[in-house]
Formats: C-alpha cells, structure tokens, sequence
C-alpha cells in the first residue's frame, strides 16, 4: 500500500511538474519576450517600464533560468504580479476562490443527490415511466449547453418571476460571510444551471452501474436468502454501485474547481473562472499562468484523492 | 547447467548434414515472473531447459506433452516469435537465434504457423480473402487481381470454395477455419510449418480431415512439419519421429512406432497407459498407471530428474542427477531417453515403487504462487490420462 | 511417404464429401457480417430514425442556406435598417417579412438561423474527425508499442486532461486571433484523449490475440499490425464515441463563440447570436434568444440520441459485434 501511495504521489508531482512546463512554454515564450513584457505592464507599460519588467521578470536570460523563478516563487506562493490591476496574483486568486467554491460544491450537491438517486430509481424500476422520464430528461439536459440553460433559467425566474417575487437575482454574488441569505439567493439559479447539465451523466452512470450490479450473483443470493428488497438494494447493491459514481464525482469536482467559465460568465460570479476570462481580455499574463496552474493543481489533488479512495475501498486496485 | 545431449533426429537413416532443415541445440527460455517487491529475488519461468532435436526435410517431428510442458513455447522460439534466452536455432544451414525481427523477414516466407484456436488465430474483423493474402501484401509479391486468383487457389487447394473470398471467419466452421490457417501459412510454400495443435480444439471426425489435408500438402508440395499435440493417438499417427517433453525438457525421443512399442522412458510409459484402447477385453487386462502429484511448477522445477516427484521408480540418483538425453539399453541412436531406470522391455511400471522418501516427492508450491494469482492446483492422486487423451483441451505450455 | 498411409480409399472419399457437404451448407447459410447485423439493428430503432432524419433535415437546410436566402431575397449578413429595426433601434419581432424576426443589427434572423448551422455543423464534424484521427494514432501507438511511447504518451494526455485546456483555447484564440480553423484545431485537440485511452486499453487487450501472433509469425511489421488488424476492431468503439463527439463537438464551438473567440463576426453563428441576444431580452426580444437556442438544442440533442442508438447497436449486451 506503501508503494502504491508514493508511486501515485510521484506520478501526480511529475504530471503538475510536466504541466507547469507546458504552461510556461506556452505563455511565459511563446508570445516572445516583448510581447510578454508588454502583457504584464498591462496597458499601462512605457518604453521605460518596459525594459524595468524585462529586467524584473529576467526575460534577457536562458529559458531554464525564467522558468526556474518562475517556479521557486510559485512554490514559495508567489505567482508573480498582476502589473494591471496592481496587486499580486495570489491575492486575486484568493479573492476568486471562495466563489467558485462556493457555486461547484453547491452545484456538487444537487447533482450528486438527484444524479444519484433518480438513477437508483431508473435501475429498480427498470422501463417504467419514471425510468423512461429520468433517462428523457437526462438526453435532454445532457444535450444543452451551459449557456443556453443559463439564460433560459434566468428568463424564467428572473425577469418573468421578478413580476411576482424578487428572490431571484440574476447577476452577481455575495459573500457567504458577508450575508449567508443573500449569497444563497444570489447562487441557486447558478447550482441549478451547473448541477442539471452535470446530473444528466450521473443519472445515466448511476443506473447503467446499478443495473450492473443489481445483476449479480451474490445480490440474487442475498434475496434467495429472504432478505427484503429495501436492505438488498440499499445495502449491498448500492456499495458496489457507488464506486464508479464516486470517482467520477471527484474528478468532476476537480475539473469545475478549475474554473466554470461559462456560469460564472452569465451570472457575472467573480470566479476563477470569471477572473481567468477578464485576464485573458486584458491580456494579463501572471494572472492567466497562475489560475491555470491553480487550476491544474486542483485536478491532479482531485484524481489522487480519488485513486487513492479507490484503494482503499478495493483493494485489487493496488498496484 | 544443461549437459550436451545427444541431438535427436528425425527420419529414418542417417543421411547428411544437407538433409537437416532444422537444428535446435540446447534452446533455453526464460520468462522473467513480475516480482512483488523491489528487493525480491527475481524468479523465471522455466518454460524451456535445454531442448535438441533436429528435423529431416520432408519429415515431420511430433512432440507430445502435457500442459506447461514446454511445447508451444519451444514452438514459438523456432519460429522467432519470441526471443531466445540461450542456445541456437539453425534452420537451413543458417544461425536465426539472434536475427532481428527485419532481418526475419525474409525468412517467415519459409518458416510458418499453424495455430491452435481456429477462432482466436483468425481477425474476426477482416474478411477471409484479405486474411489469407496477408503473406503476399506483407511481402509485397502480388497484389490486385494476381492476389485474389492466388488466394482462391490456395482456398481450393485447401478444400474451401473460393467464392467464400469475401466471407468474415465466423461464418465458417471450426474446421473450415483451420483450412483458412493451413492455406495462410501454406502461401509461399514454406520449408518448415510448425504446427501447434492444430486439431486440438476440432471434433474427432473433423481431426481426420485436417490431418489428411496436411498429410496431402506435404507429399505434394515436399513439406516440412513440426507436430504439436497432446494427443498421442493423432501424434502417433503423422509422425517420424516424436519427441515427448517435460516440464521444458525432452524426455524421450525415438522413431514413431518404437516409442510407442518399448517405451523407455517412464513417463511415456504412463501416457501410453492412459490412452484409451478401442477392446474393451484389452482395456480391462491392462493396466493403468496413475501418478500421483501434479505437474510442478515450472518456476521451481525440482532437482535432479524432473520426474522424480511422479516417477515409480525413482531412486535417489534421480534426485541428485539430471539424466542426459542418450541411447538406453542398447537402443539405437535414433532412440534416446533422459533416465537413470529406464524401462526394460514387458516392464510393467505398477510393480515398482520408489525408493526414495516421501520428503523428497513433496513439491514446494513457489511463494509467488501462493498470493492467488495462480491456481496452484489440487493436490493428490491426478489420472494422466485425464489431462491428455481428451481432445479439445486447450495447451498453455 | 512420411505420413502413415493407412487412409483406405472408402475413407478418403468419405472426407472429401463431409468437406463438400460442409461447403454447401455453408452456402445456404447466408452469411451476414457483424456490421450488417448492428446497422439492421439501428433500422429497427426508431428513436434513431427520427433522430438522424432530424441531422438529415439540419445538413440540408445547411447545405441549401444560401438558396433558400436568395429566394427569400434576404442574405445573411444583409442589415435591414428601415425595416429591420424597430423605433428604439431593437430587433423586429417573427412576422410575415421576417420569420424568425431580427437580430441587433436588423439581419433576418431566420436566414442567419440556418447560416449558423453551416459553422456548427462543419466545425463539429471537422473537429471530430481531428480528434479522431489523433485519438486512434496515440491509442494503437501507446497501446501495441508500449513501453517508453505509451509512458511519453499517457503523461501528455494527464498533463492534458489536467491542464483546463478550455481555458487555455481561449487564451490561445484571444492572443493569436479568432478563425474557423483555429476553433476547430483547438476542438479537435482538446477532444482526442478520452478516445485515445480507450482505443489504447482495447489495444492492450487484444495485443494477446492469437490473430495478432499469426500476423507477427507472417512478418507483419507493427505499423502494419496496427492499421490493418488492429484497428478494424477497435472501429466499433472508435465510431460510438465518435458519434458522442460530435455534438460535444457543436457544443464546444457555440461555447467559444459565445465568449468571443469563435468564428468571428459577421460570419452568423449560434453561439454568437446567443451572446448577443443575452444582452437584449430582457427587454423583451426574447425571440433572439430563443430561435439560435432551439436550433442549437435540437441539432445537439438529435446527434446524441443518435449517438445513443449506434452505441445501443454496436453494444456488446445486445448481442453486438463482440458476440
């Protein structure tokens, strides 16, 4: 089990090393030294200014030697500055963190309760109309964009309910901190947007996994023994049936983490996401480089948590 | 480790060295078994340990032998299908052990395969047609309409209706299937086809037609074979010569009808026992040798003779030494066996017991067999007959 | 002779009628191979039908966008400022000049409607076919080479499923310049690994087949092995998921049209007008939003029921090609 830890730890630390490789090459060279200079300084830079950002981000040296400050000050939680906005990145990443946080585990939630259930209920009650419904709604859902749910849901409930009520404000997000009933209001239509987009996979991975399980030998044993159907599915079916759901949920989690753009974009929720695409609008850099990494760190910790869950809970998995 | 045998040849006389189309000399393989841990000694499976034989043009060699005993594998390594850990393959006057797969290429024109599994040697996703014009697409010598009017020669020469060119292999039967293997590898009429098993998983009465097919293709087209069975009957009956394996090793070696008549070897003697004999007067009087054990593992092989564990007539000798593969009691030099006791003439194997301690049958299970990964088998009294003289079971060695 | 010949003559003639009575028989079994069994199966579905008439009736109204415009006698970026635009300088709404209304800028919306499928539908197949074709490469390559390649090429796929690559196309479209064929590269790339790694772990189980040692022992060199054996059963699961891409595919492009790094504008494209339609509705244009929306919906929706299908009449359970 030992050996199984670090190898995967190791895999995960070289596959964030590789990445921030790529990610460097990408931004920090790709464009040329100008005009990353030029991108830093925003659009404020001056000839003069300029050259004190070349100078400053070391652009006149060796390749390995920009990547290697690059690297020691991220370690060190410095992601550089964002020359546009006047403030290190990191605080600006801190800033846009709790929001995102807040919309996926919210969203997580909702779409793992009625993912998983309304599957469980598909695999028990297999053709019958609410299984046909399930799976009716789940192609449907599956089947359209973010943005295009996004905006209906807003239209529904908020321009036309805001005849009626005001509950459903449609732009913008407050602090859970600041007033825990406004960030509520302020996110539900959000959840919803993300959580029936992503529920409709679940549904479909949570019935066909049941299904599967449910088919088993020892599921038929155990009702050959008596037991009632309630205990036979809760207990033992859904165990086994859970696992694969699981680790999808993680990995999904982790990739949200990353940055839901499009819902942070029509909600206006100041996000990573949202924070990443006004960066890439005004071209500011440090800010881009330093929420992808963030954003790759949290996929990698994602799928190490779930492969290590994984063997934990089968133990065949070891490797 | 492995002593220089006497080279068993196949084919009656002793002619020149022009005649020997394949020489093996001391052919060793290892497999490396996946260790569990980084400081673990690393084990092997011994799947070949030190095999010779030579094979006569236009003869065939049959080799008989039970699961795990080496056959396919040693198969394998003469066609350069794997590589070889020790010793030498000279096939036509010309050294191929350490050939690289290019410079092999030129060569499997005149080395071929038949495999075991009509359905598994066969790409279920092409169509019959393509299938057996690999061989002229690999190698580039004909193609278009020259490929197909080739093809479907081959496809009548074999038995197959030609126009069945555009078929996919499961609308075949098993043996039809085969037929389609025989005139894949029959394309460039090889010098040399092994043949691994190729009736094994067929029914009896379709055995007969492949075996007569591939008697035809080599008196007409001056073939070559290496015979691969478990079943001694089948063996018995096309081949020269047959070599019996264990456990990696050859056992025995002699012309066809004398290994079948004075058995010297032990072990073959227990085979013979077990193959079942159409009298049921005859059945009834002889009688059957059971060993006891089961094979050992070829990771762990035991010391000594690798019988020993099984053998009725092991002696401590066999414990300590391993027996070349020579001529025994006065036999001649087509005939050779690996025993220290070997069976005399009208010897009856149930009269003998072995003189040696009953620590010393007991075979230790290799640990890295005990974690489940393999099945280590039940212990106890196993019928050798019950392994080989069945058909249709499948061979892992 | 070397083989015995104790084959009497009854008995060699005997044979040679079971072969050719064998050999009849198996003509009259008319021989039906495993695609022609799943494409059978796919016609009796109707969900199927229903939804590929549904592509059908997309491609062609794509196809014949610009005919259907000229007969109408409105183009696709043709602005109709007198009666394109109400008093307020708003969209008009569906009425017997316009069908479908106006956009912003006056354009009949129902001409720009169809215009967008023509982007969606070519980017979306494009797209999928580069990943695709990268996708089945890197899977035989890692899967039946192994070793250091499949290492190499595992990492880039981690690296690349761990990296947002959304995130980093549109930084890539924004600082390069938006155009069709960046969008659909960018698509392309970002699609692949999924299929990649599951062309790579059907390889890997079928590198054992004895079919593919018998082409080994013919002196099949590996590219040879790959293309030619191994890829026709790979195919099943390559075209499922590649039916699943497309529409993932649509999505993607409408998404960074959206954001604006698609196609650029004039050129119509639902994402686009849904971006823009965003900013208006709330006044109560709502058909804006709500043609492109539809349309996008529906053309998604029909490929993956379609996708659906194929993969219900390629699956295994329903006793598919891997019988």
């Amino acid at each position: 089990m030992t050996r199984f830890l670090i190898r995967r730890i190791a895999q995960s630390v070289l596959v964030l090393i590789c990445s921030s490789i790529a990610v460097f090459l990408l931004f920090f060279v790709g464009p040329g030294p100008d005009q990353v200079a030029r991108a830093f300084a925003g659009r404020l830079g001056n000839a003069q200014r300029l050259a004190q950002i070349k100078h400053e981000l070391h652009l006149d040296q060796p390749l390995y030697v920009q990547y290697g400050h690059w690297i020691w000050n991220a370690l060190q939680g410095n992601l550089g500055y964002d020359y546009y906005k006047g403030e290190p990145v990191v605080s600006a990443i801190a800033a846009a963190a709790p929001a995102t946080i807040s919309l996926v585990i919210g969203a997580a939630i909702i779409w793992i309760a009625y993912g998983v259930w309304s599957g469980i209920f598909s695999a028990i009650h297999p053709r019958s109309v609410a299984d046909r419904s399930f799976t009716a709604a789940a192609l449907f859902f599956y089947s359209m964009p973010t943005f295009v749910l996004g905006l209906s849901l807003i239209w529904v409930f908020a321009y036309q309910g805001s005849k009626f009520t005001t509950f459903f404000p449609f732009h913008g997000y407050v602090s859970i901190t600041q007033n825990p009933g406004k960030w509520f209001e302020y996110l539900i239509l959000p959840w919803f947007t993300l959580a029936l987009v992503t529920a409709a996979t679940y549904t479909r991975l949570t019935r066909s996994s049941m299904l599967e399980v449910l088919g088993e030998d020892y599921i038929r044993t155990a009702r050959s023994k008596g037991m009632s159907d309630r205990r036979v599915n809760l207990r033992h079916a859904l165990r086994a049936a859970l696992t694969p759901v699981v680790t999808q949920a993680g990995l999904d989690i982790g990739t949200a983490l990353g940055g839901v753009i499009i819902t942070e974009q029509i909600f206006g929720i100041p996000g990573l996401g949202w924070t990443a695409v006004q960066a890439i609008t005004f071209q500011d850099l440090p800010v881009i480089m330093g929420i992808v990494m963030v954003a790759a760190t949290f996929v990698v910790t994602a799928n190490l948590i779930v492969d290590i869950l994984y063997a934990v809970l089968d133990p065949r998995v070891r490797y | 480790m492995t002593e220089t045998n006497a080279v068993a040849t196949a084919g009656a006389g002793s002619g020149g060295d022009a005649d020997v189309l394949l020489q093996v000399e001391n052919l060793v393989k290892y497999f490396p078994v996946s260790s569990r841990g980084l400081f673990q000694e690393k084990l092997y499976v011994h799947a070949v340990e030190g095999v010779s034989l030579s094979v006569r043009r236009g003869q065939t060699f049959g080799i008989v032998g039970e699961t795990g005993s080496g056959k396919s594998t040693l198969a394998r390594c003469v066609a350069r299908l794997y590589d070889i850990t020790s010793g030498r393959v000279i096939f036509d006057g010309q050294d191929i052990t350490k050939l690289s797969q290019r410079r092999m290429r030129p060569l499997r024109r005149e080395i071929q395969m038949i495999f075991q599994d009509p359905i598994g040697s066969l790409n279920p996703r092409r169509r019959v047609g393509s299938i057996i014009g690999d061989p002229f697409a690999i190698h580039g010598t004909a193609s278009g309409a020259e490929r197909k009017r080739r093809v479907q020669e081959l496809m009548e020469r074999v038995g197959l209706n030609p126009e069945h060119y555009n078929r996919f292999p499961a609308e075949f039967s098993g043996g039809q299937r085969q037929r389609i293997g025989v005139a894949r590898a029959l394309a460039f009429q090889p010098k040399l086809i092994i043949c691994d098993e190729p009736v094994s998983a067929l029914d009896v009465s379709i055995q007969a037609q492949v075996i007569n097919l591939l008697a035809d293709l080599q008196s007409e087209f001056g073939l070559t074979y290496i015979f691969i069975a478990h079943d001694l009957s089948v063996v018995r009956h096309v081949s020269n010569t047959v070599g019996v394996m264990y456990l990696g090793k050859l056992t025995e070696v002699a012309p066809s009808e004398e290994l079948f008549t004075v058995p010297r070897h032990p072990y073959t003697g227990a085979l013979l026992s077990a193959v079942p004999v159409p009298d049921p007067d005859q059945s009834d009087e002889r009688q059957q040798i059971i060993l006891v054990g089961d094979v050992p593992s070829p990771i762990l092989p035991p010391s000594g003779c690798r019988f020993h564990p099984r053998c009725p007539k092991a002696a401590p000798v066999c414990v300590s030494t391993d027996p070349p593969l020579e001529p025994r009691l006065g036999d001649g030099p087509q005939h050779t066996a690996a025993c220290h006791l070997p069976m005399a003439a009208g010897e009856n194997l149930g009269d003998f017991h072995p003189s040696i301690d009953e620590t010393e049958r007991i075979i230790e299970t290799p640990s890295i067999l005990l974690d489940g990964d393999e099945d280590g088998g039940v212990p106890g009294a196993t019928s050798v007959g019950g392994s080989l003289s069945q058909s249709g079971e499948g061979s892992q060695s | 002779m070397s083989m015995v010949p104790d084959i009497t003559a009854t008995e060699a003639s005997a044979s040679g009628a079971a072969v050719v009575s064998e050999v009849s028989a198996a003509k009259k079994i008319e021989g039906r191979s495993p695609w022609r069994l799943a494409y059978e199966r796919l016609r009796s579905d109707r969900a199927a039908k229903i939804a590929f008439g549904t592509i059908v009736v997309v491609i062609l109204l794509a196809l014949f966008a610009p005919v259907i415009a000229a007969l109408i006698g409105h183009g696709p970026n043709q602005q109709f400022i007198d009666i394109g635009e109400n008093a307020n300088g708003g969209p008009v709404p569906p009425g017997g000049t316009f069908w479908f209304g106006t956009d912003s800028s006056g354009r009949d919306l129902f001409i720009r409607t169809l215009y967008g499928a023509r982007v969606s539908l070519v980017v979306g197949v494009l797209a999928t076919g580069i990943s695709v074709a990268l996708g089945v490469v890197f899977g035989l390559a890692a899967g039946y080479i192994g070793g250091i390649v499949d290492s190499l090429i595992a990492r880039m796929i981690d690296v690349m499923l761990s990296v947002p690559f959304l995130l980093i196309g549109i930084s890539i479209a924004y600082i390069v310049g938006a155009s069709e064929w960046l969008v659909i590269v960018i698509v392309g790339v970002l699609s692949f690994t999924a299929l990649g790694r599951i062309v790579r772990g059907q390889v890997i189980s079928l590198k054992q087949k004895e079919y593919i040692e018998a082409a080994r022992a013919l002196g099949a060199g590996p590219w040879r092995i790959m293309f030619v054996d191994l890829l026709p059963n790979v195919m099943a699961q390559v075209i499922v998921y590649a039916s699943l891409l497309i529409p993932l595919a649509i999505v993607t492009e409408a998404a960074f049209s959206f954001l604006g790094v698609g196609v650029p504008p004039p050129t119509a494209d639902w994402g686009a007008m849904i971006s823009d339609a965003a900013g208006y509705y709330q006044y109560g244009y709502w058909w804006y939003l709500f043609f492109p929306s539809l349309a996008l919906l529906i053309t998604t929706l029909a490929f993956n029921i379609f996708g659906d299908s194929v993969r219900d009449a390629l699956d295994p359970r329903g006793g598919g090609l891997y019988v």
